[in-house]
């Protein structure tokens, strides 16, 4: 048993693409028998994903999910950001240039109000939690925005750690809210063309989020929300630190 | 050869990544700013010029197609490493903020796609391929 467990743990990558071959399997089966279809295998695997990312978060004490079980640490590289990455960009081939150039513009106004109003939203709720200083909800607000916004203007801006924490955890829950709300809003707020994809990306922002909502929604829609979240956390970071937060402090008056 | 379509999609990525790093340093930010958004851009004019001067045959296609079929199960694999126990640890104000910013930006959507006309919906799609 031992040698069988060390053969598995020595080849994490191969035996990640087993495990996660089997929950797909899996979900695509629950799809079909308790939902009809009318949840997407994909989504319902990416909520069985979350789960067992909280099954293992529990188990160890780690930050990494299930990767951090020593047998599924292959699932660290599989779903890691190199390789996340590289799907993404191939889901770009075959994308329409004409649809990127036609929504150029709401795509860069989607950056930058999916930017502000997280950041509005967060500071404005820290506040009403006693949160009153601008460096505290600048760092907050930054969370809202993205689980790394938060942290990097927190850093940047002097935050306490316990604030950062806070700013991180709200982060985390919006990825992950995304991740498994996506398709169950996309029709609500008409998300079925690669334009409103667009939009989608840049006002959500998180790319985990995005990348796995929109892929529960319907994978054609994906290189076009992904390619404008791309951007999201760079500007998050630009302007947290130094816009946003001198803007809260000349409201808050220091 | 497959190896060629594979080779296309991974320069891609890595020339995208590094632009996005040095517009991270020119920003003066500790972050990449927009490095895979690049790099679709590229893939994507890279790969069409490929296609028309006849350097990208089908066997060369299918090394980026596989990794774009493998894009859901990766995104499964990323969601069991999610730090779901911090997440939801956080204490009301950070499960507060992560509802309202979800929420508040759901509701922006259809005001932003409405910029510069309404787009059709994509046609419903026939076959279930994974």
């Amino acid at each position: 048993m031992q040698m069988i467990l060390d053969l598995l743990a020595k080849n994490g990558l191969v035996f990640a693409f087993v495990t996660i071959g089997v929950v797909m399997w899996i979900s695509y089966q629950l799809s079909d028998r308790l939902t009809a279809g009318r949840l997407h295998g994909s989504a319902v695997a990416i909520i069985i994903g979350l789960l067992l990312a909280w099954i293992g978060g529990t188990m160890t004490g780690g930050s990494k999910g299930l990767a951090d079980v020593p047998l599924f640490a292959g699932i660290g590289l599989m779903g890691g950001a190199m390789l996340r990455d590289l799907a993404i960009v191939s889901t770009a081939y075959g994308v329409d240039i004409r649809e990127i150039r036609k929504a150029g513009v709401a795509g860069a106004a989607a950056l930058a109000l999916g930017i502000v109003v997280s950041f509005v939203v967060g500071a404005v709720i820290a506040a009403a939690f006693g949160y009153t200083d601008a460096v505290s909800m600048a760092t907050i607000g930054g969370g809202a925005a993205t689980y790394i916004v938060g942290p990097v203007t927190g850093t940047a801006l002097g935050a306490s750690s316990d604030v950062i924490a806070l700013s991180v955890a709200a982060g985390l829950l919006k990825a992950v809210l995304v991740m498994i709300g996506t398709p169950l809003v996309a029709p609500l707020i008409g998300l079925n063309n690669p334009k409103s994809a667009m939009a989608y990306g840049g006002l959500m922002g998180t790319t985990s989020g995005v990348a796995g909502g929109l892929a529960a929604t319907d994978k054609r829609l994906v290189p076009y929300g992904a390619m404008t979240a791309t951007f999201y956390t760079g500007l998050g970071c630009l302007l947290g630190p130094s816009v946003l937060y001198l803007a809260l402090l000349a409201v808050t008056g220091g | 050869m497959i190896i060629y379509g594979v080779a296309a999609l991974a320069a891609c990525h890595l020339a995208g990544v590094i632009l996005g790093d040095l517009l991270g340093i020119i920003l003066g930010v500790e972050s990449n700013v927009g490095g895979v958004g690049f790099a679709m851009l590229l893939l994507i004019f890279a790969t069409d010029w490929m296609r028309r001067t006849g350097r990208l045959p089908p066997v060369s296609e299918q090394g980026i197609l596989f990794w774009s079929a493998m894009y859901i199960p990766i995104v499964v694999a990323m969601a069991a490493q999610q730090n779901v126990v911090a997440a939801l640890a956080g204490g009301p104000v950070a499960i507060l903020v992560g509802l309202a910013a979800t929420v508040a930006c759901w509701a922006l959507v259809p005001v932003v796609a409405r910029i510069g006309g309404q787009d059709a919906p994509l046609p419903p799609l026939v076959a279930q391929e994974g």
